[in-house]
């Protein structure tokens, strides 16, 4: 699905990310840690074109046949690829349903001229993708809020209205950053549940940065781990949680 | 094209190009601290150059006199500017800031054009500097010499200020970063104030000699020769003040020499500068001296 | 209920074009004049609203695209005669000069003469289009106040351009006797189409997708939008509103020169936008409205005054100090929202810690 071949990223004079190289098959729900800084979030802008790497390259597709290096992020996301955001970004002033409604409008056939005279074809696009959001939006529950800006809304709810926003586009593999970042432990659980079951329906890959480390333990079967823009290992859970370099990385060697 | 013409072109450009430096680096320095282009200062520029006119016409004060204090007097202007319409929007977003001064700007010309009238004015040139010097064949107005010399000599003395004070130190920390500096318990109002007056103080500088050598006033004089010192500004990588100095004197001598090389395109003079400064932009976005800056994600 | 909506517009339409139609016959000639310019406004507010406050691009390039379409629209409309008047510094392009208004022999001479002008605008509008598309595609990857300047720079060569284009334009001379076409319901029929245009525009995708380009345009990239592609878009459309105002304009007032289409003019649509509300289209139509009248109402400042104590003397410029003021109060008022907003975060902060 994605392999990320020896990537390197370098600003100025820092190195974000060195040298990583990774591969995520079709299906796996794979995670990414790793301390603060350590170059997670620099990875993810790597593969969806927010940056181009230095070194190394992005591949892509059934047979990794599709090099998206330096690829424009909106060519990426056309592609099957698509993110949320660390830091939240929501399109603010705008309304929960909009918001969803947006993340369509890749996949809209028609043209300028046939939205704006309201062609039937147009006409019958949109009434499918306000149906489509209708839908998504009842996934993550946020049907009742539709109307609201989403600004408005709190933050769990806007956690989850940027991954309604995300499906809406029709990804094949779906970039999770920190998606349970500042949730209670039921919360986390709930949202454990919530992306194995989105994942099955809509055949998802997913790749997630997270903190929680129940969390990722308890739903990735991959782990990759990041320090320093090295990766320092690699496995299922329980080999990473008893690697002792990974150990030293999080708690810091004496 | 004779070698004298060629030289009297060139100190034109010089001078010329002098004048944009002085007024770039209003442009450039309060763009690097607050990352606004004060769309006024052009008519701050103005507003100087009227100061000195009304100084020597006016009031009993002698002409030498007057150009400092008109200098002054601008620097104060720019100061309760900033106060007015600046500081009241600070931390909003950039574009509502920028239509803020976009009023200020209409503010100031209007103003102009009510307590100065609309009229065109003759800047009232001390005898003493109205002279054309001869030397071996190259004949140049004495001020076109004197714009150099005055605008270098601010320039070291401003160089020094920034490099060795400890208020100098202070705006290149804010201009750094704003938000650690101003945890640092730097005095933010104070210093852009500082920045302010600076900045309209040159510009007022600049205006005079402009009068000088381009004896005609009108409230709206500062707008395009504004809109090409921030262009200057930007061609040499705006926050920068060597940048804004470098690209005063290519604009400058640029313009000078393009039509003095190709006299057809002298109706075209004006839009050189923005010709210039839209390939700087897509060649080299950030200007020749400016430091790549990207966004967090 | 969808169907009743359109109604009620269709009704809203349909009285005001009677409105109108009544207006027209009874207002005397300088009223009718503000009147006109009120529709003119309109458009061109709604033209810079599109670019400025639905999709997010700073631009102040207005008049230069104006001026696009205005030269086009009086050069198409002039008569031969009138042209040639006009030109007697230099002759003007032959091509142009020959240009002639339509001439269906079977219909009566007020339809052609509609025909054509319509045929004008449009012409005024792509030109300006095309003039946009030309100047958006290199500038357009810029942002916030850069792109401010760029397009500022543009449209200030846009109008040295036509300053030294003479056979064209007639240089700083001016076409002067261009067809004044004041009929109420020209300018007003157009400037409804506009808002009806933009309104569909913004309930589309495309239009949403502009906005979602306002809002943050790393989100917009990252959920497929093609930012440029797009931004583009929005810019032509603009220019095209632009250009038709412009059109309008120059019908609207019979006299155009390059220096009516200074950054000045650029201020005044600006004026109108930020009172209106970035991003609201009837908050546009209404200050358009609003700031058209003042401008004419508080002319009389500029003029000598009576106060009863004292006469003072004219003072021309302060029409335009109030205006500038207005501007300035407006944006700072209006900045609270923002204020608010940036508080909650650095509480957010602190609180945090």
């Amino acid at each position: 699905m994605l392999k990320i071949d020896d990537v390197t990223m370098q600003f100025g004079g820092v190195v974000a990310v060195n040298g990583f190289t990774a591969q995520i098959d079709e299906g796996q729900i794979v995670g990414l840690i790793g301390p603060n800084g350590a170059g997670k979030t620099t990875v993810f802008n790597v593969i969806t074109g927010v940056y181009s790497p230095t070194k190394g390259r992005i591949l892509y597709g059934p047979d990794l046949n599709e090099d998206i290096t330096g690829k424009r992020s909106d060519q990426i996301t056309n592609l099957g690829i698509c993110r949320t955001f660390q830091n939240i970004r929501l399109f603010k002033e705008l309304s929960v349903m909009d918001n969803v409604f947006i993340g369509n409008h890749l996949r809209l056939k028609s043209g300028l001229l046939s939205s704006l005279l309201r062609l039937p074809h147009y006409r019958k696009e949109e009434a499918e993708a306000y149906e489509k959001a209708s839908y998504l939006l009842k996934k993550v529950g946020l049907y009742e809020e539709r109307e609201e800006k989403a600004y408005s809304l709190p933050y769990g709810m806007q956690r989850r209205l940027e991954i309604a926003r995300a499906l809406a586009t029709e990804p094949k593999l779906l970039l999770l950053d920190e998606p349970a970042a500042g949730m209670n432990p039921q919360e986390t659980q709930d949202l454990m549940e919530f992306i194995v079951e989105i994942k099955d329906e809509f055949n998802l890959t997913i790749f997630l940065i997270e903190h929680h480390m129940d969390f990722v333990m308890g739903i990735c079967e991959h782990i990759y781990v990041l320090d320093h823009g090295m990766m320092i290992s690699q496995g299922n859970p329980s080999q990473v949680q008893t690697d002792q370099r990974v150990i030293e990385a999080y708690l810091g060697v004496e | 094209m004779s070698l004298a013409e060629f030289m009297q072109h060139l100190v034109n450009g010089t001078s010329l190009g002098s004048l944009y430096a002085l007024i770039a680096i209003g442009y450039t320095m309060v763009y690097g601290i607050l990352r606004l282009i004060n769309f006024a200062h052009g008519d701050i520029f103005m507003m100087g150059t009227y100061l000195a006119y009304y100084g020597i016409l006016f009031t009993p004060i002698p002409w030498y006199l007057v150009f400092i204090l008109a200098p002054l007097l601008t620097g104060l202007l720019g100061l309760v500017l900033e106060k007015l319409a600046y500081k009241p929007m600070r931390g909003s977003p950039r574009i509502t800031i920028l239509i803020s001064a976009i009023g200020a700007s209409f503010l100031l010309q209007n103003f102009g054009i009510l307590v100065f009238g609309g009229r065109p004015k003759a800047f009232p040139i001390p005898g003493i500097l109205d002279t054309t010097l001869t030397v071996s064949g190259v004949s140049v107005d004495l001020i076109s010499i004197i714009i150099p010399i005055i605008t270098i000599a601010l320039l070291v003395i401003l160089n020094f200020f920034i490099k060795k004070t400890k208020t100098g130190m202070a705006m290149r920390a804010l201009a750094k970063d704003f938000e650690t500096a101003s945890l640092m318990g730097i005095n933010i109002n104070g210093i852009i104030s500082i920045v302010f007056f600076i900045g309209s103080f040159l510009a007022a500088v600049g205006g005079i000699m402009w009068g000088i050598k381009y004896p005609q006033l009108m409230p709206t004089m500062g707008v395009v020769p504004g809109l090409k010192c921030f262009i200057a500004a930007v061609i040499g990588g705006i926050g920068n003040i060597t940048g804004a100095v470098l690209g005063g004197f290519i604009l400058g001598l640029g313009e000078i020499l393009l039509i003095a090389f190709l006299p057809n395109l002298t109706g075209y003079r004006d839009a050189f500068a923005f010709v210039l400064l839209i390939v700087i932009l897509l060649v080299r976005p950030t200007g020749l001296l400016g430091e790549k800056t990207s966004e967090k994600v | 209920m969808k169907d009743k909506k359109v109604l009620k517009y269709l009704i809203l339409i349909i009285v005001s074009l009677v409105v109108l139609a009544i207006l027209n016959n009874v207002l005397d000639s300088y009223q009718r004049r503000i009147v006109n310019l009120c529709a003119v406004y309109i458009i061109l507010g709604l033209s810079m609203n599109l670019v400025n406050g639905f999709t997010g691009l700073f631009s102040l390039g207005q008049a230069g695209f104006m001026a696009v379409g205005a030269y086009t629209v009086s050069i198409l409309t002039m008569t031969r005669q009138m042209k040639e008047m006009n030109f007697y510094m230099k002759p003007m392009m032959p091509f142009l000069l020959n240009l002639s208004s339509l001439n269906i022999s079977f219909l009566p001479a007020y339809v052609n003469d509609f025909i054509w002008f319509l045929f004008a605008l449009l012409m005024g509008g792509i030109l300006a289009a095309l003039f946009g598309l030309l100047v958006g595609a290199p500038v357009l990857k810029l942002t916030d106040d850069y792109l401010a300047i760029a397009t500022l720079g543009f449209s200030e060569i846009i109008r040295i351009v036509i300053i030294n284009l003479q056979t064209v334009t007639n240089g700083a001379l001016g076409l002067k006797g261009i067809p004044v076409k004041t009929h109420l319901l020209w300018s007003w029929s157009i400037a409804i189409l506009t808002i009806v245009f933009i309104s569909l525009l913004m309930k589309g995708s495309y239009g949403k997708a502009f906005k979602a380009i306002r809002e943050d345009e790393i989100a917009a990239k990252s959920m497929g939008i093609n930012l440029f592609k797009h931004k583009v878009m929005s810019f032509s459309l603009g220019s095209f509103f632009a250009g038709v105002g412009g059109g309008l304009l120059a019908v609207s007032i019979g006299t155009i020169d390059p220096t009516l289409f200074k950054f000045a003019l650029t201020f005044n649509i600006l004026l109108i936008v930020v009172i209106g509300g970035m991003g609201n289209i009837w908050g546009t139509v209404a200050s358009a409205i609003v700031v058209t009248i003042a401008m004419e109402a508080l002319r009389f400042l500029d003029e000598p005054m009576n106060l009863g104590f004292m006469k003072t003397d004219a003072l021309p410029g302060l029409r335009m100090v109030v205006f500038s003021l207005i501007l300035m109060l407006v944006i700072i008022f209006k900045k609270d929202n923002a204020l608010k907003a940036n508080f909650e975060r650095i509480r957010g902060r602190y609180a945090k810690n």
